[in-house]
This record gives C-alpha cells, structure tokens and sequence, in this order.
C-alpha cells in the first residue's frame, strides 16, 4: 500500500476510487446474503424475545419487555414467584449438558483427532485412500447416521448389545438410549466418531505445514521422538489445533439433531438448542423459546470470545 | 576428528538408483566439496553420511567403525541445512541449546556453549530474536551455530549458501573458510553445485555424475589436470572451450579444450574467426569469436581489448595449455 502517507490517509485519486468501488461491486452480494440469512432471523429472534409471540401470532406479537426473561408474581396469599428463562432450572440443566458434552466431547475429538492425523502424515502405501475414507463418517448427513446408530443401539435389537454379550463384556443389554446413566455416554461416542474426521484433517492440514527439514534437524541433534512431539510438533501445530477447536467449540455448544433422534426427551441430554426448540414448537412458547435461543447466541458468542483472548488465537491469518 | 571411509556404496529409491558404487576416503581434518549438476547424487551421499538415508549396499565408516546401523546423533556430526531448518518457535538461543540441553549437558554448560558460539559468529545480540526476525544471512549463522555448539567431528554443509544473495554468500563463504581455520580437527563435508564455492573452500572436490565419482583431487589439480571432458567442462568459469574435428586433428585427440585465458590473439596462423560479443568486466574483457563451431570461443584478455565487435580475428592456444582428449572423452 505505497499511496498511504505518514498520516494514514489514503491519497484520493482515480486509481483509489476504482479500487473502492470495485470492492464495494464484490463485497455487496456477501453483504446483502448475510443481512438476509443471518442479520434478518436473528434480528427477529431477539425481536420475538421480547414479545409474547406465539405460533399462532406473531406478526401482530405485543412488547412484553423482559418477562421471558424474568418476572415476578406475587400471588394472592402473598408468596413471590420468579419465572422466566434466568431462572428457569430446566434451562440451566440443558446449560449444564450442553457444556459437559461440548467439553468431553471437544477434548476426546481433539485428542484422537491428533492422533489420527499423525498417522494419515506418516508415508505409508494407500495413504491417500484411506484420507479420503476416513471422511465418510462427516459425510453422512447427522440424521441418516444418527438413525443407523440408534438401530445398532437399539436395547433389544442393536447389534452393539449383541456384540458386547457375545464377548461377554456385558451380562445384561443396556438401554444406551434410553437409560439416563448412558445417553449422555453415548450421544458423546456418536458424536465423536462424526467428527473426528474433520478434525483429524484440519489438523492434518496444519501438520503438513511443518516443514520436514526441521524433525531432520531434530534428528541431527538426537531429540527424542516423544520430545520432538511436545517440543516441536504440538507447538507448531498449535494454530491449526487452535481454530479447528474453535470450529469443533460453536458446532459443539448448538448441537442438536443428534439429541433430538438419538435421545428425545430425556433430561439427561437435552441441550439448549434443543430445549429452546421444545419450547418454541412443542409448547407453542416462541417468545420464551426465542428468549433461550438469543442466551444461547449471547453464551456462544461470549465462550468464543473468551477463548480466542485466553487462548491468543490468531485469526488473521498473518504471522 | 574423523576420517570417513566410503566403500561402494550404492543407494536406491525403489527401483531408481541414485549412488551407483562410490569408494571415497576423507581425511581427518579435511574440507571435502561434494560438487556435481542437479541429480548427481551429491546430497544423497551427504544424507547417507549424516545417517538421514539408509546405505542400500556397501558400509560408510568413521575412523575405522562402520556407521551403517549408527543413527545420526550417535554419529558425532552436525548438519547445516539448505533452508536452515532452524526451530520457528524457538528463540536464536533455543535454537542453538535444543540439542545439547536434551543430550545432558548441565545449565552452565549450555550456556558457556551457546555463548561462545553467537560470540563467534556475532549473534549475541539476536539472542533473543525468533528466526523469523531474522534477516537470511543471520538464519544461516544460526544454523551454523547450532551446529558448532554440538561440538561435531564432523560438519556437513547441505548448501548451504543458495538461498543468500550473491554479496551476502561471498561474506558467509568467507566465514564458513574461517570456521574450519579455527577447527582445524573437524572434518567438513561441503555440498554445492556451485563450481566457485568448490574452488575457494575445498581442501579437495569431488565431483560427482549420475551417481558415480568423476575425479577427486586439490581445486587445482583439478583445474590443470582434469580427468574426462566433464571435469573439464564443469570446473572453471567460463567454460573451457571445446574443439574437436579439424581443430583437434593436429593434437592427435578426438577433441581438445583450452581455456579462455589460454587462449590468445596472433597476428598470422591460429584459428580465423569473428568477435560477435565482449563482456567488458571491467579487470578484464571475455570475447567471444564465431571459428565456425557451433559456440563461440571464449577468449580472456587482462583489461581492455584492442578487438571490437565483427573484428575479423586469428586466436592460437599458449603453448602446453592445451587438453586432449579421446573418443570415450577420457584425457589423454
């Protein structure tokens, strides 16, 4: 950018106007999509929050202040209730689950997902078959494969519990679905075997920007192959890690197809997408669940937030 | 300090092979250039000497003790790479104690080493830098450090100078000619295909061709006594000029070669011929006269020429400066 002075303004000439323009021509229909399909629902959203909307009226839905979030009634006999979503216990339990599962989960996946992606950087015969093969599990859509591991989960009918007897591993099939002790368990396992392609490849990517030279050098002065994983390849391989946990992080916290047909119904597992959804459409509660949708929005974007500051997370792209 | 023993070794990639039986003894304390066009085989039995290959056939030993099964770090070598290989996200320091600090090496004793080595090669003060702060030059410093500071009977050089520009690659010659002057007990082992660098490190050169050894010798035994037309063409800048048919005739040779500044301008006799171009350096002045082969001949003058472009001109080689050579190529 040489036509920018000392001062930082940029020197107005024609070559300048036409560059802003054309910026402005590419820029628009980014612009104007985005303002459609994200800045226009949500706008709604946070609308609907504070309206007594429901399914059945919400064009002609009335200000309702903060009462989906919050209010008081004091009843005849004199006693205090609060309701509303910032006190609502089963809200702050989907809380709960949606935090324990995007933990757990985030980790496991990260985890075996280095893992995997040290293996697919090493040179083996058939390398470039098997990157493309460990992809199918994200490229099934979540509700096809969520529908395939609820039959093999199935209590009386999954080939999993049958397995398991065979083996005797278990003595006694297990409601993996059902049965509160598990759901969470097993919606964790689902997930994770979705995703840990996509992190094993993001991953991968980064590994791959590591130039060979330097585990060469590393070999030259005799580092240890454990030492060259903590001290040269997890440190270099940081950034991709960074971003691809943030990647794992947003989907993670507004997990829902998963639940809904995996697990409906079971407080265990239900998480704030879902439970936002219940209340929207089961409870026909739009103002009320569009107050747990606009929480949810405001938890997300304040964990990613906090996590791109802690973590020093580099977005840019520069170095 | 090490002598290095090469016996016919071979190496294959699969079924391509690189090194085809090379037998090669390097002397303790020497400076040996590995030189050779692109796809000789020279960083291949660079790699095969720090260990970073595997030897298909034939042993490499280190002062009598074969090395073959030896991973590089039991090997007593450092290694300076092309594109440095330095540590991203280690400090110059870091970079420089990774090595030793792993290998046992008490705090003080890192420290006493690393200090040293920036003293010497004056990188104290980037001690704290990370290499990407770091101009080209000073990567390659550090690099060289790393290696000094492991304390290596032998240095292997992978070159290590084609990625600086041409100034900055005279100064970082002459401090790698310095290097080995103060460790005089080290053997070094230098790759490049760059015929200068040969000329002015080398104790000896070797040079390589399709995965066999052409010549080794002193850069000026190999500058006056080349083997074949190849050392004869690779070594020396400008090339030496080849004639063969009727020029060659006279010499009993199937072709001779003679040197730019071998080469002079006679009044009467010698080869008739035209100046189509002169590069004027300044010190001196290179023409380049059409004798009706297909390239010109190159002909050294000290200073100015007396000949101008489309000057119709006689050249004659100096007496006993000219190479003969047979059908197969091979000096006669």
């Amino acid at each position: 950018m040489s036509s920018v002075p000392e001062n930082g303004t940029p020197i107005r000439n024609e070559l300048f106007a036409g560059r802003v323009r054309s910026a402005w021509l590419f820029l628009t229909p980014m612009i104007v999509t985005l303002l459609i399909v994200a800045a226009w629902p949500l706008s709604r959203s946070i609308w609907f929050s504070f309206s007594d909307a429901s399914l059945g009226h919400f064009r002609d839905a009335q200000f309702y202040g903060i009462k989906n979030y919050f209010k008081t009634i004091t009843m005849d006999s004199g006693a205090i209730h609060h309701f509303g979503v910032l006190v609502d216990p089963a809200w702050w339990n989907a809380v709960y689950n949606t935090f324990r599962f995007g933990i757990v989960s985030v980790t496991l996946e990260t985890v075996l997902g280095l893992a995997v992606a040290l293996v697919l950087n090493a040179n083996f015969k058939g390398r470039g078959f098997v990157r493309a093969a460990i992809l199918i599990p994200w490229a099934i859509p979540t509700v096809v494969s969520a529908k395939i591991w609820g039959w093999m989960l199935n209590d009386q009918l999954g080939i999993f519990n049958d397995i398991l007897l065979r083996l005797h591993i278990i003595s006694e099939k297990i409601a993996w679905t059902a049965d509160s002790n598990y759901s969470m368990f097993t919606i964790v396992m689902v997930d994770t075997w979705k995703t840990l392609p996509f992190m094993a490849l993001l991953i991968l990517a980064g590994l791959q920007q590591i130039p060979g030279d330097v585990y060469e050098a590393a070999e030259v002065d005799g580092v240890h192959p454990l030492s060259v994983f903590w001290n040269i390849t997890l440190p270099l391989v940081r950034p991709a890690l960074m971003v691809a946990v943030i990647f794992r992080m947003l989907d993670a916290l507004r997990i829902f197809d998963l639940v809904y047909i995996l697990t409906p119904n079971s407080s265990q597992t239900k998480t704030m997408a879902v439970i936002s959804r219940e209340n929207m459409f089961d409870f026909d509660k739009l103002g009320y669940g569009s107050a747990e949708s606009t929480v949810l929005f405001l938890i997300l974007l304040i964990t990613v937030i906090a996590y791109i500051k802690i973590g020093r997370v580099n977005l840019e792209g520069n170095n | 300090m090490a002598n290095i023993s090469i016996k016919n070794v071979t190496k294959s990639f699969g079924a391509v092979k690189v090194i085809k039986g090379v037998d090669l003894e390097i002397k303790s304390g020497e400076f040996m250039v590995f030189v050779g066009p692109s796809g000789c085989g020279k960083s291949t039995m660079l790699r095969l000497i720090a260990g970073l290959e595997d030897i298909t056939s034939g042993t490499i030993a280190f002062e009598g003790k074969v090395v073959n099964a030896l991973a590089p770090s039991d090997r007593g070598i450092a290694m300076v790479f092309q594109s440095y290989a330095l540590y991203p996200h280690m400090t110059v320091y870091q970079n420089m104690a990774f090595g030793i600090k792993l290998g046992g090496a008490t705090k003080e004793e890192v420290e006493k080493r690393v200090r040293i080595a920036a003293e010497m090669l004056q990188l104290t003060p980037y001690l704290d830098r990370l290499p990407k702060q770091l101009s080209g030059g000073q990567r390659q410093r550090v690099a060289i450090g790393r290696a000094i500071v492991r304390d290596p009977k032998v240095f292997l050089f992978d070159e290590p100078l084609s990625n600086l520009d041409a100034a900055l690659r005279v100064a970082t010659r002459l401090e790698i000619a310095k290097l080995h002057h103060s460790m005089n007990n080290v053997t070094m082992i230098y790759v490049t295909h760059d015929q200068v660098e040969a000329m002015t490190l080398a104790d000896r050169i070797c040079v390589l061709r399709d995965g066999y050894i052409e010549q080794v010798g002193t850069p000026l035994e190999l500058y006056e006594k080349p083997n074949n037309l190849f050392v004869a063409g690779f070594i020396g800048s400008p090339k030496m000029n080849f004639l063969n048919g009727k020029f060659a005739a006279p010499y009993k040779a199937n072709s001779i070669g003679v040197r730019s500044e071998h080469l002079e301008f006679v009044a009467k006799g010698g080869w008739p011929g035209k100046v189509i171009h002169a590069e004027k350096m300044g010190s001196d002045t290179y023409s380049f006269v059409d004798l009706g082969m297909t390239e010109p001949a190159i002909i050294r003058e000290t200073g100015t020429s007396r000949h101008g472009v489309d000057a119709k001109v006689s050249l004659a080689p100096m007496k006993d400066k000219v190479h003969r050579f047979a059908v197969d190529g091979k000096s006669i």
